[in-house]
């Protein structure tokens, strides 16, 4: 009696500490944001997947980097340099074609230039290192009201992008050579769907931070991709993962003083083993 | 009526190498034509002229009338290969609807009108028993029943398959012939059917398209597919061997040009 009374008071204690917590706006500020990006991050994602393109996107957050960096040069915010930066490769990715976006080496040592020019700021102006770890591993309640309000704006123009071309998209992206015979335009689906990417891989390093693009782009939609079989209800259980992960990982963060990014990235991977254990031992007769 | 395929004089070059040079050659509606030639004869670029994704160097190609690309939907293609899919679990059905009125703009949502066409076409195929399972844990000949049934949405009235028997072994080959022999009665659909193997197909088709060094020769199997004739296009001694209705087509030095263990994918040609 006594030990169930305890966990009783326990409990309550947690939620009225939590309760305490969402009335303050940079928890209320880091839900809405961790949502948009979380929500972008899940649909894009899943289509990045489709498309094989991972390290496309991995290079687009670095690039990122760079833009973070520039735009202290520049005088403008981390969200805008980033955005511009990586827009602007995108655009060059999805224009080159496959040959470029597939290709390793040329990603690869973009990818290490763009880190290069952001180390190189980051010795330049000084005043910048403050920001950096906050770019590098996310600072989810250090989103202001004025982002948030990019960022609504960033995410309604995305979604409506993707409203438009997702039914090509998923077409050329599944059937690239049916879909040309189509008459479908390959390379300018590319670059209408490298700027989605490019704009939900900074609008997720505001929530996670560049280094962990991944866990928001990749993760919900890849254990998606992994149980659903039909495309709707992939897309609709990845944006629910990721959403949910981000409200979890922002929630323990409050309550235990841990990282938000630490929580969702755990949170993520611990699904992960899961499903692949599910689908190790249980699928087996479809095989 | 048009032809259902009409190409004049058609030459194509790829970074400066001439593919092929004054094709010519003239397919009704209806027909059933086996398309064969060695590897690097220039068979995927002649199919990927036909559906309209190379343009023509010099010459001319009409697709019931009409250029090619503009023909849309009244040609059916089934690209060489399928790749990709094999981590997740995507099912048959679920590639196959996205490929129905993928054209369009919008969300992919799938119409009740799009997931009859969907059935009708896995029905065609015998692909309706395993097409909700995901497409990575079929096998090889279930994939391609698959891919038969995508190239057979909006009921074309041109089939173009691009080598569909590679790595399948003879009892799914039958199966694929089969199945496509069996649209060809029943909507009269024109069928243009790459293979290396021209052993398979004997039964089912109408004339051969020959491809070899370049050039192009059409006609009924006993006409092109004879030593002088093959020796004329390759434009060296050629020998064609028949034993029990099966025929061999061996260069003279007697290296095999063409056999049925010799299933090479010739995706760069």
């Amino acid at each position: 009696m006594w030990q169930n009374r305890n966990a009783t008071t326990t409990m309550t204690m947690m939620i009225d500490k939590l309760a305490n917590y969402l009335g303050y706006d940079f928890v209320q500020n880091a839900l809405i944001a961790g949502t948009l990006a979380a929500m972008l991050g899940a649909i894009v994602g899943y289509f990045v997947i489709i498309r094989n393109a991972g390290f496309a996107a991995h290079a687009l957050s670095h690039i990122g980097f760079a833009g973070a960096a520039g735009a202290a040069v520049l005088g403008l915010t981390s969200l805008e340099g980033m955005l511009l930066l990586t827009v602007g490769s995108g655009l060059f990715m999805g224009a080159a074609g496959d040959k470029v976006h597939r290709n390793d080496l040329a990603i690869g040592m973009v990818l290490s230039m763009s880190l290069g020019l952001g180390t190189l700021f980051l010795s330049l102006y000084s005043s910048f290192a403050g920001q950096a770890k906050a770019i590098l591993f996310g600072n989810i309640f250090g989103v202001s009201s004025g982002q948030i309000t990019q960022m609504i704006v960033l995410s309604l123009l995305s979604l409506a992008g993707l409203a438009i071309f997702s039914r090509r998209l998923l077409f050329a992206s599944t059937q690239p050579r049916l879909a040309e015979a189509r008459g479908l335009c390959l390379p300018g689906l590319s670059m209408a769907f490298m700027t989605v990417l490019a704009v939900s891989v900074t609008l997720a390093s505001q929530i996670v931070g560049i280094l962990l693009v991944f866990t928001l782009i990749i993760a919900p939609a890849g254990i998606a991709l992994r149980i659903c079989r039909s495309f709707c209800r992939g897309i609709l259980l990845s944006v629910v993962l990721g959403v949910v992960a981000v409200w979890i990982g922002i929630l323990l963060d409050c309550g235990t003083g841990y990282p938000a990014t630490f929580w969702i990235t755990a949170l993520f991977f611990i699904l992960y083993i899961g499903v692949e254990a599910y689908c190790r031992f249980f699928t087996k007769s479809d095989r | 009526m048009p032809a259902a395929l009409q190409i004049s004089d058609l030459s194509i070059s790829l970074g400066g190498h001439e593919i092929l040079s004054h094709v010519n050659a003239i397919i009704d509606e209806g027909e059933f034509i086996g398309i064969f030639g060695p590897n690097g004869a220039g068979k995927t670029t002649l199919v990927r002229a036909i559906i309209g994704t190379l343009p023509p160097t010099r010459g001319k190609i009409e697709v019931l009338g009409m250029a090619p690309g503009q023909a849309g939907r009244q040609i059916g293609y089934m690209p060489q290969g399928h790749g990709g899919f094999d981590s997740t679990a995507l099912s048959a059905r679920s590639l196959v609807e996205a490929a129905c009125h993928g054209d369009r703009w919008g969300i992919p949502w799938t119409s009740k009108a799009s997931r009859l066409e969907v059935d009708r076409v896995l029905e065609v195929t015998e692909a309706d028993r395993f097409a909700a399972r995901p497409f990575s844990v079929l096998s090889g000949g279930e994939r391609q029943r698959v891919m038969l049934a995508q190239a057979l949405l909006g009921q074309p009235r041109i089939l173009v398959l691009d080598e569909p028997l590679a790595s399948l072994d003879p009892k799914n080959q039958a199966l694929l012939i089969e199945c496509v022999a069996r649209v060809k009665r029943l909507t009269h659909t024109t069928i243009l059917f790459v293979a290396h193997d021209m052993n398979p197909l004997l039964r089912v088709m109408d004339r051969v398209l020959y491809l070899a060094g370049g050039g192009a020769v059409l006609g009924k199997l006993d006409d092109v597919v004879t030593s002088a004739s093959l020796s004329k296009l390759y434009g060296f001694e050629i020998e064609v061997v028949r034993v029990e209705n099966r025929v061999f087509v061996i260069s003279a030095e007697g290296n095999v040009a063409e056999s049925e263990c010799d299933h090479h994918h010739d995706h760069d040609d």
